[in-house]
């Protein structure tokens, strides 16, 4: 076998094992009886049954859900109506697309801060509406790339001949257009749910201040900073899973796409 | 109308509105606010000053200034270093498993930042994994300071942002005709003179991509000098923050904002300078022919 080929296996391997081993202590932890991170005690679920017991994570995280859902029905919205416009056009000006671009690279710090100063400017009440005003921006820009990108691969001659064949640009639309872009959209809707959920310093700064707007990850950010406790890997481990098991979901609706 | 501004499709524009409207208006609000005075009370005097900027000159802050730009300038190197490999390892992968390399590459990526931030303070701490590890493997000094420390913060930056630097170098690989890397070889320069030569000048503007990318949220962030420095590192965005949130200064934080979308324009123009040249780039075959 070739040198250069075990050579990039050992690479691969390092850097994976780099970016999951983090992880995968942490998911092993949470079900440790001991809840210490030297000591293997066996196999427990007390962890999950003391979250499930929590009234301030459980708020956090219908505040979070409530964000999400929001924030994902509107962003998909948005989003597919801006792939559409966008891909509508041989060339979009240049603004438009710096626009469009701008979400995906702003410091978050900059747009908290920012959006703060709007919101007080404006002396509008913060709380989960802020949050979820906020969060549509990122999550437009997302689902908008990934709806362009199918869109890029879209034969255009079946809504030419939908419209040949009598039927109106939204019959069309219905029938034709939405059902091969779809997965595209569930896509973008997903991922846009996962940077939702998992979103805090934009949240942080948009929630004002209370126990009743605070959101999961400030939850998790106000724990840690007193220090680690066997619940924290508990609720780490699930916060994983549901943004591991939406983006696996999500690549894989969306794998016509990439290939 | 100018070709830059060409009207869009109706379809674009309630995103464009909300875009406008909630992301474009808070960023001309915080430069104005840069320029105003803060109250004695915090609040916003609208009388016109550069004082906020000539503040970002003060000891106190150039220190700021210059311990992030050195982390983040680390961290940047590092990933760097971490991530060509890795992405030149996918790259030469068979082919039709490159996208789930790329996927599960870029997975950590997309979810929780606080949460993988975390896993490194159950590594490093002086309770934690690594310390136990190496008391079981028969250490019996004092356990390691590793949490608390500039390190860390590396590593934390490093760990977090990797995966999309891996990402962007991939995607300049991945555009690459191997041809040119085989041209080279056919005309006798050996694999490190084939790649310092083609493939590395020819995949600089993935590198930086990655490279602006993670200094841009390294020199910004909050988060991690405060979990993983234990606020013993201020970052200009750990600065921006006791701004808006406990010095109640919002014109200084404001100015500090735009310090940084300016260092980010700074440096998206010259990784778009890079792409501009690499595309026009030829293999250097006229210079030192030998």
């Amino acid at each position: 076998m070739k040198p250069h080929r075990w050579a990039g296996r050992t690479i691969l391997i390092l850097v994976f094992g780099f970016l999951y081993l983090p992880i995968a202590v942490l998911v092993g932890l949470s079900f440790n009886a001991s809840g210490l991170p030297t000591v293997w005690s066996g196999f427990t679920l007390q962890w999950y049954g003391a979250l499930a017991s929590n009234s301030d994570i459980l708020g956090a995280a219908s505040n979070t859900l409530i964000v999400a859902a929001f924030a994902t029905l509107i962003s998909t919205i948005l989003g597919t109506l801006l792939a559409l416009g966008l891909e509508n056009r041989r060339r979009n000006g240049t603004v438009v697309e710096a626009l469009v671009f701008a979400p995906m690279v702003i410091p978050d710090i900059v747009l908290a801060v920012g959006l703060l100063s709007f919101f007080s400017r404006l002396g509008l009440p913060l709380g989960l509406h802020t949050i979820v005003v906020s969060h549509v921006i990122f999550c437009l820009a997302f689902v908008c790339s990934i709806v362009r990108a199918r869109l890029k691969h879209f034969d255009h001659s079946i809504v030419e001949a939908s419209r040949d064949l009598g039927a109106s640009g939204w019959t069309t639309f219905w029938r034709v257009t939405c059902p091969v872009l779809l997965p595209a959209i569930i896509a973008g809707a997903l991922l846009a749910f996962t940077l939702s959920i998992d979103e805090f310093i934009i949240a942080f700064f948009t929630a004002g201040a209370g126990r009743s707007s605070i959101t999961l990850p400030m939850q998790i950010y106000s724990m840690i900073r007193f220090g680690i406790t066997p619940e924290i890997n508990a609720l780490a481990t699930l916060v994983m899973g549901v943004s591991a098991t939406a983006l696996i979901l999500s690549q894989w609706l969306n794998k016509d796409t990439l290939r | 109308m100018p070709a830059f501004l060409r009207r869009p499709d109706p379809r674009a524009l309630p995103a464009l509105l909300w875009l406008v409207l909630f992301m474009v208006v808070p960023c001309l609000l915080l430069f104005a606010y840069a320029f105003f005075e803060r109250g004695t009370w915090g609040g916003i005097v609208y009388t016109f000053t550069l004082g906020n900027f000539a503040r970002v000159f003060d000891p106190l802050y150039a220190g700021v200034f210059l311990t992030s730009a050195r982390i983040a300038a680390t961290a940047t190197a590092i990933a760097l270093l971490i991530a060509y490999p890795a992405a030149y390892a996918i790259s030469r992968a068979p082919r039709r498993r490159q996208p789930i390399l790329l996927f599960f590459a870029v997975l950590p990526f997309w979810s929780n930042y606080l949460i993988r931030t975390y896993a490194w303070i159950v590594l490093l701490n002086r309770e934690g994994l690594i310390n136990s590890l190496l008391t079981s493997a028969g250490y019996t000094g004092e356990p390691l300071s590793m949490l608390y420390t500039e390190g860390a913060v590396i590593v934390g930056l490093v760990y977090n942002y990797l995966p999309f630097v891996i990402l962007a170098i991939y995607s300049s690989l991945s555009r690459l005709d191997p041809q040119l890397a085989e041209a080279s070889r056919d005309l006798g320069a050996g694999p490190v003179r084939t790649f310092l030569r083609v493939t590395l000048p020819m995949t600089l503007p993935g590198v930086a991509a990655g490279g602006v990318f993670i200094f841009v949220l390294s020199i910004g962030n909050f988060v991690t000098p405060a979990l993983l420095g234990g606020g013993r590192f201020q970052m200009i965005g750990n600065l921006v923050y006791d701004q808006f949130l406990t010095a109640n200064d919002w014109p200084f934080g404001a100015a500090l904002g735009m310090i940084l979308i300016l260092l980010m324009l700074l440096l998206l123009t010259i990784q778009a300078r890079l792409t501009d040249r690499a595309a026009g780039t030829r293999p250097p075959a006229r210079e030192e022919a030998a």
